[in-house]
């Protein structure tokens, strides 16, 4: 299957929060991950075309995951 | 009998409508709420009476926050034109709402928008990151290698102090960056117009010892280069400032 430009990035943020997960420690790292998870599940009932909504949201995740992924933040809840 | 319209139903604050010295003014507000990221924007109108209301569109916003709408987000700190937090358009305008008064002619309506092609966090409030990193990237501090000589601080004359006047006062408000159609369209590369005066706020500093440097880093086409005059800069400065001939004092300092 060939995904779409905007598809690739919202793969390639799901991918980059994983991988900033794993860095964590360990105890915190289902902590993330399910995190990462609800957060991208939020937006499973968004029509594939509103672009604009999916590109905000993008936006936010981005911004959400250089905050979290600084190595203050040790567990997430 | 009871009234037609209640009162959740309307936007107006609540007055008699009869009061014949009633200046009625109307905003029409831009609106977007990212919690519900598939909703689109909209205009939302408020009426207030002017002479309820402050002088300043800050005290128009303020009110409609305060009694009519605790919904509406827009930022403001200092309300006198000095931490620059409250930057929007208004009237087609980048300006500060806090400096701008609201014109008294009560048949034009006000339109109030956030500030143009930046993302919107939500309702007026624009996202400034890449504005902060553009200015973070030109590093706006005192680079000096020796120590001061007397220990405590660098000394300059009055005469190269004030070269530094109708820079220091730039508040980093963002309404000329966003007002340049150059930046709209390079954002990501051109620096803009108030990082560019911020950049030759520290060019100009007699005390700066990075000058080279700092020239060096603007070398290129797109950092500097795509000012093409436009000028919307120097006329939407809430401040007075005049972004347009600092960025044409650089050039000149990188011409020769």
């Amino acid at each position: 299957m060939r995904y779409s430009g905007l598809q690739r990035e919202v793969l390639s943020l799901y991918r980059k929060c994983l991988r900033e997960s794993r860095k964590k420690d360990v105890i915190a790292r289902p902590h993330f991950k399910s995190f990462a998870r609800t957060e991208f599940e939020k937006g499973i009932g968004l029509d594939k075309k509103d672009f604009a909504a999916i590109e905000f949201l993008l936006r936010k995740g981005q911004r959400q995951l250089e905050m979290y992924s600084s190595p203050g933040i040790k567990d997430i809840r | 009998m009871a009234s037609v319209v209640s009162p959740s139903q309307t936007s107006t604050i609540k007055e008699p409508s009869h009061n014949p010295e009633a200046k009625t003014k109307t905003f029409h507000i831009y609106r977007w709420n990212p919690d519900e990221p598939s909703s689109k924007p909209r205009m939302q109108t408020y009426t207030l009476d002017l002479n309820k209301t402050g002088p300043m569109m800050l005290d128009a916003l303020i009110r409609i926050k305060n009694e009519v709408d605790p919904t509406l987000t827009f930022r403001r700190s200092c309300r006198e034109g000095i931490c620059g937090s409250c930057a929007m358009n208004i009237d087609g305008v980048n300006t500060l709402a806090c400096l701008c008064r609201i014109p008294t002619d009560t048949k034009q309506d006000t339109k109030i928008y956030p500030l143009p092609h930046t993302y919107v966090v939500k309702d007026i409030v624009p996202d400034l990151t890449q504005f902060y990193k553009q200015y973070k990237s030109i590093k706006p501090y005192l680079q000096h290698s020796a120590p001061a000589p007397d220990g405590k601080e660098y000394l300059q004359s009055k005469e190269e102090r004030k070269k530094l006047d109708g820079l220091y006062e730039c508040i980093l408000c963002a309404c000329c960056s966003t007002s340049c159609p150059s930046y709209w369209w390079n954002s990501e590369e051109y620096l803009g117009p108030a990082v560019l005066l911020q950049s030759y706020r520290w060019l100009a500093d007699s005390r700066d010892e990075k000058k080279e440097e700092r020239k060096a880093a603007l070398d290129n086409s797109m950092s500097l280069y795509r000012c093409h005059t436009i000028l919307n800069c120097s006329r939407t400065c809430p401040k007075g400032l005049n972004p347009g001939l600092a960025i044409a004092e650089i050039k000149k300092e990188m011409a020769f």
